[in-house]
């Protein structure tokens, strides 16, 4: 069955006209084989190992290729297979006239492959493979329109950010083996979770640390998270695809996997609480200053994943998987629905020439706002659920991160609204040949939107806290696979209070944001809201730090170093032989006398250096 | 008798083609294919009596014998060696080429050298197939070479001629420690090697390794490389970088590490450390070249570095991943070099600002290089992610002290890495064309079957490593 998934997928030539349909079918086949795994394994399927062949096999060391089947990575293949499907058909007509269009599928498909490999292996290896697999498609993607050289550096960007995290999971496993000879997850956390005692706490911690910053690298989470807002010069459904919906969150999936190994290193776990709100709050900021409608999805996504890393942080990984399921839901939603809107404006990403839109394309506008009430966290839409238990597990663990957790929150409902606004409400600002062209898109475009938007507003209802007298469907389904660190119980009341809170204040900043975009007003920045807009001159900075002095350095090795240096040395080896030949020519001057003068002094030396050695 | 057989091929095709005249082209692939076929036979029965050493009477007088014998590691680079001279040969098969009789029997002359350099286990024969292998090929690039060939190739060859004299003296001294009999077989040598006092293992240590870094070559004994690979017909690169380095490797595993284990022992850290300073150094002069012949070259130094590392790290883990890495490479290197050399022809530049676009005027060309760059690059699913993963988890599982430090310093190379190679794809492949050439031709059958057989190594091994990491082990 398995088998079937892979290879199917790996189709990679197919005719053109067909391409994007064939491609499609294969999405829909195997989310329903993931619908059958899923339920085989909700109705209490044990977790199975299917092993394909021994990829290496070298001495002690014996990485098979393998896949893993339980309750996380159902849930992941059900995630990836779902919004893949439909965002292909919706790819469908979205790249309908695009000349690539058969490698754009091919690409597509390629990247799926690589996603499934990733959640469904047995051992870190394969899971590395789909790692970098993702990564290969996210360049290609990226940089699918090859001729811009913007995208083409975007794409070079994203992939060695990536690489540099890559470095960081490389060193993990490397740690791993090291300790416990040994990749398969299975061996792995019974060895820790029988004898937990033989490795120091510190050897968990440089672990989990090194796979942190491969997830740092993936998820987009600072220092290394320039890379997502570039890649979004990549096709609108790739954004959706790839950097919202699925390839970010294997950061989250990685460690909700090594929950076993995070749970034995709480400095770990307290640097990624940091991490992850730290980005949380810096996107949102910067989030609030975009004007182009990608870029703001983009710093929101780079900010949700922050929340996540936050419930990871706070020990609640059921809660970020939560999270990354209603994220994949509503952002992709976002992401498929700006497409339509970009569709419309002929190519155009500007907000400020944007307005009034609703009253054209109404599916498109209706679909947003869902996606918009979700992600600002209304209840009963599904981002209210997932983002109310990170704030919860957030209050539990310390207030403070609390407090700063809603501030973030706030924004996103800020600048989420501001985009909603702007775009579909008041006037619009565009020239008249782009409102004359304005139009709802096909139904290939807008039957994926339908789809997400009613998942967006009822897939929360699988987490439903126990406040409302439900049991958490999802934590059920997941504990076998991850173990929570630290669960706790909150009163009820409290849990309450903090609901009513946040929902309030929610409330209040779409307010300010309508207030605030009904007589739009495009000042050039000043002051703070400048560097906001200038992304906090994040990119200015590592150019001027590390790759510019970087590049400098290469050449003035090249010219110097090398040139100069060792190749001047080499020649000058060579030119002093030369001149040691000169004069060594005067030296055979035929005179009798001076040769057996010069060999009763080497004998001589013979000698002594012989003496020498003998005593020596 | 099989193992003289890979000798004796490529070196009677080689003097046919020197009479062969126009036709030499075709007699000399065929002969390459010929020669393939046996390597392959060689590696499919290595290991069995079907693949039994030979050794005959030479010169008594100085202990010497023709002695060949193939294990493993050997039977792995004589296929190496096998797969890549068709591969050299189906390329420019349009192109005239001056005096072809003498160019394509100078080509199979150094493959009969390649092979009996790696069949070996004879000093003084070690020795004679070194030069054999070497002297076809100072005379493919004084000859064939681009403008500065002259001045560059005598640099390269006083530079490893140098090396060679050092590795022969040492190996005579060698000799000379054994009881006479068969003084020059690699199981005397061995047993001399390992018999000596402290003081005298280091002298030697050090005349082996000078020889064989200059080969590989290891940083800073490096800068004639670079200017060779650049200078010297695109196909004498594929055989200097794919084949002619590797003997450096090969003759560090079979001729020095078993031969002075102890003082391999006391310099390890030594040579580590150069060998990774010369990844890092590498990797960040390839950032900046314009020429792309001589940015495969700095990220061949990179990878050598990373291999003499590992050569040197002890475990077992990086020596096995080592030599799956040396054939890895080999196919690798070629590649890249089979792209470059039809990017060249094409565009009529090695220069990166008059390339671009490829991936619009021959996508085929452009596919084929992002493929083999990411394997350059070590993606998983490319052989080339299998031997760098083994050596990665050799190094830092080595004994030295230093181990993490290596390890990660190392590393910075998988980053640096992607950095250069990418941006070669970006300016060769994407964006507009420089190059002032409108009608770009597509691959011709010769240059994609080289292709497709490449691509069929780097994708096969990928995914299923495992028949050549069994090989390699091989006794």
């Amino acid at each position: 069955m398995i088998g079937f998934l892979i290879n199917g997928l790996g189709w990679k030539s197919m005719p053109k006209q067909a391409a994007g349909f064939l491609a499609s079918l294969m999405m829909l086949v195997s989310f329903g084989l993931s619908l059958a795994i899923f339920f085989e394994v909700k109705a209490g399927a044990a977790d199975t190992i299917i092993p394909l062949f021994d990829f290496i096999h070298s001495g002690k060391l014996l990485i098979p290729f393998a896949f893993k089947i339980d309750a996380l990575s159902s849930l992941f293949l059900l995630i990836i297979t779902g919004v893949g499907f439909l965002i292909h058909v919706y790819s469908t007509s979205y790249m309908h006239d695009d000349e690539g269009v058969v490698k754009y599928f091919a690409y597509l498909n390629l990247f799926v492959f690589s996603m499934l490999l990733l959640v469904m292996g047995s051992n870190y290896l394969i899971m590395f493979i789909g790692w970098e697999g993702v990564g290969l498609c996210s360049y290609l993607l990226i940089g699918f329109w090859f001729k811009n050289r913007d995208y083409t550096n975007a794409a070079k960007k994203a992939f060695v950010m990536n690489r540099i995290g890559d470095l960081g999971f490389l060193v993990g496993m490397m740690l791993v083996l090291y300790n416990f000879s040994t990749l398969n997850y299975n061996e792995l956390f019974a060895q820790i979770n029988t004898n937990q005692t033989i490795l120091s706490g510190g050897t968990y911690t440089w672990i989990a640390v090194c796979f942190f910053i491969g997830a740092m690298g993936k998820s987009a989470q600072l220092p290394l998270y320039t890379w997502l807002p570039d890649a979004m010069a990549g096709p609108t459904p790739v954004s959706a695809l790839i950097h919202a919906a699925t390839m970010v969150t294997a950061g989250i999936y990685m460690i909700a996997r090594s929950s076993v190994i995070y749970n034995q290193s709480e400095f770990a776990l307290h640097f990624i609480a940091i991490v992850g709100l730290l980005t949380a709050i810096l996107a949102a900021t910067i989030a609030i200053k975009q004007y182009d409608i990608k870029k703001v999805l983009a710093y929101s996504t780079v900010s949700q994943l922050g929340f996540m890393f936050l419930a990871i942080g706070c020990g609640a990984y059921t809660t970020a998987v939560f999270h990354v399921m209603t994220h994949a839901f509503f952002k992709a939603l976002l992401f498929l629905g700006s497409g339509s809107v970009i569709h419309a404006m002929g190519g155009e990403q500007d907000i400020r020439s944007m307005g009034g839109l609703g009253k054209k394309m109404r599916i498109t506008q209706i679909t947003f706002l869902i996606g918009c009430v979700a992600i600002a966290g209304i209840p009963p839409f599904a981002g209210f659920f997932s983002k109310d238990e990170i704030l919860a597990a957030a209050f539990a663990h310390n207030p403070v991160l609390y407090a700063a957790a809603l501030g973030a929150a706030l924004m996103t409902a800020f600048y989420m609204f501001r985009l909603y606004f702007l775009t579909f409400s008041g006037k619009f600002r565009g020239t008249h040949e782009q409102e004359h062209h304005l139009h709802e898109s096909p139904a290939a475009m807008t039957f994926p939107l339908i789809v997400l938007a009613i998942l967006a507003t009822v897939s929360g209802f699988v987490g439903l806290p126990e406040v409302f007298g439900e049991h958490h469907a999802l934590n059920e389904f997941l504990h076998t696979a991850v173990t929570n660190f630290g669960a706790h119980h909150m009163e009820h009341s409290t849990e309450l209070m903090l609901m009513g809170i946040s929902v309030g204040l929610v409330s209040i900043m779409i307010g300010v944001a309508y207030v605030r975009t009904k007589t739009p007003n495009f000042q050039p920045n000043t002051g703070l809201a400048k560097v906001l807009e200038n992304k906090w001159y994040v990119d200015e900075l590592y150019d001027g730090v590390i790759v510019s002095p970087l590049v400098k350095f290469s050449g003035f090795l090249d010219r110097i170093i090398e040139r100069k240096g060792i190749d001047g040395g080499v020649n000058g080896v060579g030119k002093l032989v030369r001149w040691g030949a000169d004069r060594m020519r005067l030296l055979q001057n035929g005179q009798v006398g001076a040769y057996l003068f010069t060999m009763v002094i080497g004998i001589v030396l013979i000698f002594i250096v012989g003496l020498f050695c003998v005593n020596f | 008798m099989i193992l003289v057989l890979l000798i004796l091929i490529p070196l009677l095709v080689g003097i046919v083609s020197f009479l062969a005249k126009d036709a030499a082209k075709n007699v000399a692939l065929l002969g390459s294919l010929i020669s393939l076929g046996v390597s392959a036979y060689v590696a499919a029965f290595c290991g069995t009596e079907l693949v039994a050493p030979i050794s005959l009477t030479w010169m008594p007088a100085i202990g010497t014998s023709f002695s060949l014998a193939a294990d493993g590691m050997a039977a792995m680079l004589c296929l190496l060696t096998g797969i890549i001279f068709p591969v050299v040969l189906l390329l420019n098969r349009n192109k005239n080429i001056e005096n072809p009789a003498a160019y394509y029997g100078l080509i199979l002359l150094s493959q009969a050298g390649l092979m009996g350099v790696f069949l070996a286990s004879d000093a003084l024969l070690f020795y004679f197939f070194w030069e054999l292998a070497l002297i076809p090929v100072y005379f493919l690039c004084s000859k064939w070479g681009g403008e500065r060939r002259i001045q560059v190739t005598f640099k390269f060859f006083v530079y490893t001629f140098v090396g060679s004299l050092m590795m022969l003296s040492a190996l005579i001294y060698l000799s000379l420690q054994t009881n006479g009999v068969n003084a020059m077989s690699w199981d005397n040598i061995i047993n001399a090697g390992k018999a000596l006092p402290m003081m005298q293992q280091h002298l030697l240590f050090w005349l082996l390794f000078l020889a064989f870094a200059i080969k590989m070559p290891i940083f800073p004994f490096h800068t004639w490389q670079p200017d060779a690979y650049e200078q010297a017909p695109t196909q004498i690169t594929i055989i200097l970088s794919a084949l002619m380095v590797k003997m450096g490797l090969y003759a560090v595993l079979r001729w020095l590490i078993p031969v002075l284990p102890e003082a391999t022992a006391f310099y390890a850290d030594t040579i580590m450390t150069l060998s990774i300073v010369g990844i890092v150094y590498a990797s960040l002069i390839a950032m900046v070249q314009t020429n792309v012949k001589r940015l495969v070259a700095y990220s061949s130094i990179a990878h050598m570095g990373l291999m003499c590392a590992a050569a040197f790290s002890g475990t077992e883990l990086s020596n096995h991943g080592l030599l799956v890495q040396m054939f890895n490479h080999g196919i690798n290197i070629t590649a890249m070099w089979v792209i470059v050399n039809m990017v060249e022809n094409r565009y009529g530049t090695q220069d990166f600002k008059k390339m671009g676009g490829l991936a619009s005027t021959a996508p085929g060309i452009a596919i084929a290089l992002v493929i083999i760059s990411f394997a350059n690059i070590a993606l998983p699913l490319t052989n080339g992610f299998i031997g760098e993963f083994m050596l990665f988890t050799g190094i830092f599982q080595s004994a030295s002290q230093y181990h993490i430090i290596f390890m990660a310093v190392a590393g910075l190379g998988i980053i640096l890495g992607a950095v250069y190679t990418l941006s070669m794809v970006q300016k060769v492949a994407y964006g507009e064309n420089n190059s002032g050439v409108l009608a770009v031709a597509k691959m011709s059958g010769a240059e994609l079957t080289a292709v497709i057989v490449l691509l069929a190594f780097i994708i096969g091994l990928g995914v299923f490593p495992q028949p050549l990491l069994d090989l390699v082990l091989l006794k």
